[in-house]
């Protein structure tokens, strides 16, 4: 079965139709990655996942759970699928090593030791182990979105799913980024992202899904859809990344 | 012009007496006041319809309404209106409540809602439930920029403590009254009074600020 599955999902919000009927399956160990203009509902295909945006029609199940299952079984769904933001959002009241150790211990119930076992090996995962004891206000933004990947993985989920996860960064900060989640995605991390680094794309995507007006309109290999745009829209989309 | 300072020291013990019960209103009226506010506040920035509009009536009635007509109507009024009789002294210490909670709430309010949404979906996004990411992430934040304001209303609370002079509670500025009706010297009694209120407020104003240098501003 497919880890997540939308069927004839839609999205409104008042008369605007952000998703319209979008049927989308994704296998265990895919690194899909969604691009298209903004508001084409890229975004909002990936935050309906673990249930940021509430879905308005159809279905979307995540690892046998429907998002539509009331709160506790949307708990259960984030606890499997753990997001990354463009603007990172640690908690900036604790340092590093708290950030990622939250998760374990308030979500997962460890004791706080083991937590921040957890923490520690997963700080040392993403480059990170010496700047534990630092506030996010300490640390750069490439480092910070690394202190967020940890975060998220430190629930132990099934899924990533990266909101644009390096477009508040500069240049020479996007890479570290990207490099922590190509060892990601050669762990067999399934992994669903937003993203406008088509070299990334090409490079570590297994499927790349090109998204217009709510629709999935190109559904391919990177690589191939990339180099052959199989739409003008795309084409065109792809002459201003 | 002749003033004669020694009533000053004559009358201290009975004006300090005063201060006390001034304070004892306060502090009490104040927790309860602080409890009552959190929880309309918290009603208005994430409660439902009905909670919401249950809190909202609540602190727009009491914000447009003077404290020396909620006093009186707590202590006259309730009465007649609904047989339950309170001494002067509870009065004061509900009216504290009840209006310094109506304030207190939008504190709140507008504490809790200036954090960064984006906090709240990532606490949300690694699976805690909405009142674990107010507990732990949204409120240790918001906790921090209530200070200021929050300081602000518990000065004014302390001074509105003098308006229920008009039921008799023998808190300071009643005290002075007091006194003044007795000996006629209108500029110690008035001057030692005032001294009396500065230093409270002061106090306040000092510990307010040594929490909020200690706390970092996030």
């Amino acid at each position: 079965m497919s880890i997540i599955e939308f069927r004839n999902t839609s999205k409104h919000f008042g008369p605007l139709k952000v998703l319209d009927g979008v049927d989308l399956s994704i296998e265990a160990g895919e690194v899909v990655v969604l691009v298209g203009p903004s508001g084409s509902g890229k975004s909002t295909l990936l935050r309906c996942i673990n249930g940021l945006e509430t879905i308005t029609g159809g279905d979307l199940v995540v690892d046998g759970l429907s998002v539509t299952g009331g709160s506790r079984q949307l708990r259960e769904i984030r606890q499997e699928a753990g997001m990354v933001f463009q603007q990172f959002n640690l908690f900036p009241q604790l340092t590093a090593l708290e950030n990622v150790a939250f998760g374990p211990a308030k979500v997962r119930g460890q004791s706080k030791a083991k937590a921040r076992e957890t923490a520690l090996d997963l700080l040392e995962k993403v480059g990170l182990r010496d700047k534990a004891g630092h506030y996010p206000s300490e640390l750069s933004g490439g480092q910070q979105q690394r202190v967020a990947i940890a975060r998220a993985l430190a629930v132990k989920p099934k899924v990533m799913l990266f909101d644009e996860p390096t477009s508040a960064l500069d240049p020479e900060l996007k890479q570290e980024v990207l490099n922590v989640m190509h060892a990601l995605a050669e762990e067999g991390m399934t992994m669903v992202v937003v993203t406008h680094e088509m070299a990334f794309a090409k490079q570590v995507g297994t499927r790349l899904i090109f998204m217009e007006h709510g629709h999935i309109a190109v559904d391919g290999n990177p690589r191939e859809v990339i180099d052959t745009p199989p739409n003008d829209r795309m084409r065109d989309f792809l002459q201003h990344v | 012009m002749d003033t004669d300072w020694s009533v000053v020291v004559d009358s201290l013990p009975q004006l300090l007496e005063g201060a006390e019960t001034t304070i004892y209103i306060t502090i009490v009226g104040l927790i309860g006041g602080l409890a009552l506010g959190t929880l309309a506040g918290m009603m208005r920035a994430y409660g439902g319809r009905i909670l919401n509009a249950i809190a909202f009536a609540y602190i727009e009635l009491i914000r447009g309404t003077p404290i020396v007509v909620q006093v009186m109507f707590l202590y006259f009024a309730l009465p007649v209106l609904a047989n339950i009789r309170i001494d002067p002294m509870s009065a004061a210490i509900l009216a504290i409540i009840v209006n310094a909670g109506a304030y207190i709430a939008e504190i709140v309010r507008g504490a809790f809602l200036s954090i960064s949404k984006g906090l709240t979906e990532a606490g949300l996004a690694i699976g805690l439930p909405h009142w674990k990411v107010l507990y732990y992430i949204v409120g240790p934040l918001a906790f921090r920029r209530l200070i200021p304001p929050l300081g602000n209303q518990f000065i004014v609370s302390l001074k509105d403590t003098s308006l229920f002079i008009v039921i008799g509670v023998g808190e300071l500025t009643r005290t002075g009254q007091e006194i003044m009706a007795a000996n006629f010297r209108a500029v110690e009694i008035w001057t030692a009074v005032a001294v009396i209120y500065l230093i409270m407020t002061g106090t306040l104003s000092l510990i307010l600020r040594i929490t909020e240098k200690r706390m970092r501003i996030l």
